[in-house]
């Protein structure tokens, strides 16, 4: 749900990133935090454990330029990979305009990208949200593990449609950018189209 | 998809901040702030010091979204009104509306029963404007397409935004 304030010039858009626990959401936005500029970015919100494991969410406001006189800025969340965390997940999920899907590309881990997705897809419905219409992209993360599956496995398993596919390396920075513009590409395309 | 986007018109904003500031004043608060339940600053009144809005409006609207998954698992509709005691400053929330939440911050010049007290008559005030907001973007939705600064956006704006 953006929210275009005319007052102030803003447009506030919200992306969430999603996936299995332990997948590289964190690790994304911390990234993304540590590389921007002072002045495009806000503090960092992280509602942790004491394992450092998301309990809550990450939070991090980022303001990139102006777009037709509109300051624009991104509210950037990750949801707790958990699964006995649904609950919270599905708060964070309100209010969304887009999505970013971290998967684990470790071979073990795919049936908890599968699950993470028909998790989403059920809690988006609960908001009234439909996937197959939402802004997304998939980020198929650890890329540099021995354990990686291949890119056309991992695509042709976790590809709901014809969204954009990245790899990455979260934890060297790899892809994290590149997954991200294309997540507020694709928000700023369906702002413009609504 | 089922959405509504926010649209907070100068005329919306004017009438926000009047009513936080008059509220600020009554209640002797430090500072009164208004978010979207999804977490995005509307308007404040009051003095931020050292407090970043950004994070205050997200972890409010966390806090409130949390609490409202409380309510629900015992049953209930909603909590609609939160109050943080600290041992200098406090914190009372409402929910507005079903909408919005309305933040006071106040300190040992207030109290608690005096914010209560003020905050009743701000949230009728403020529920006023959050409707004409709603029946604003509402109409927006129906409106021709050229009403919305966003339609004629380009690739290049796009593009540029990362540079």
């Amino acid at each position: 749900m953006t929210f275009i304030n005319y007052a102030s010039r803003e447009i506030n858009c919200k992306i969430v990133y999603y996936g299995p626990g332990l997948g590289g959401k964190t690790t994304n936005i911390q990234h993304i935090y540590d590389r921007s500029n002072n002045d495009a970015k806000g503090k960092l919100i992280s509602l942790a454990t004491e394992t450092d494991r998301t309990l809550f969410f990450d939070f991090l406001p980022l303001e990139l330029g102006a777009i037709r006189g509109f300051r624009t800025r991104f509210h950037l969340y990750t949801v707790p990979g958990q699964v006995f965390y649904d609950a919270s997940r599905k708060l964070i999920l309100k209010g969304l305009d887009g999505i970013v899907f971290v998967a684990d590309s470790q071979d073990v881990r795919m049936d908890a990208n599968i699950e993470s997705i028909h998790n989403l897809r059920d809690n988006l419905s609960e908001h009234g949200y439909d996937l197959d219409r939402i802004p997304y992209v998939l980020q198929l993360n650890k890329r540099d593990l021995p354990s990686a599956l291949p890119l056309e496995e991992m695509t042709r398993q976790l590809r709901i449609d014809e969204e954009p596919v990245f790899e990455a390396v979260a934890f060297k920075g790899e892809g994290v950018f590149t997954t991200l513009k294309s997540a507020i590409r694709l928000v700023m395309l369906d702002l413009k189209n609504r | 998809m089922s959405y509504s986007d926010l649209v907070i018109l100068e005329e919306h904003h004017r009438r926000f901040t009047e009513t936080l500031g008059a509220l600020r004043k009554d209640a002797s608060a430090r500072l009164v702030f208004l978010v979207d339940k999804n977490g995005q600053q509307i308007a404040s009144d009051g003095d931020l010091g050292d407090l970043d809005p950004t994070s205050l409006a997200s972890l409010t609207a966390g806090n409130v979204a949390a609490t409202d998954g409380l309510a629900k698992l015992i049953g209930e509709e909603e909590f609609s009104i939160l109050f943080h005691e600290g041992e200098h400053d406090n914190l009372h929330i409402n929910v507005v509306g079903g909408r919005a939440i309305l933040v006071v911050l106040f300190d040992e010049r207030s109290s608690l029963g005096l914010v209560r007290l003020r905050v009743k008559k701000a949230v009728s005030e403020l529920i006023a404007v959050l409707e004409d907001v709603a029946a604003h973007t509402k109409a927006q939705k129906t409106a021709t397409l050229s009403a919305s600064p966003f339609t004629e956006i380009t690739d290049d704006d796009i593009e540029a935004l990362f540079k």
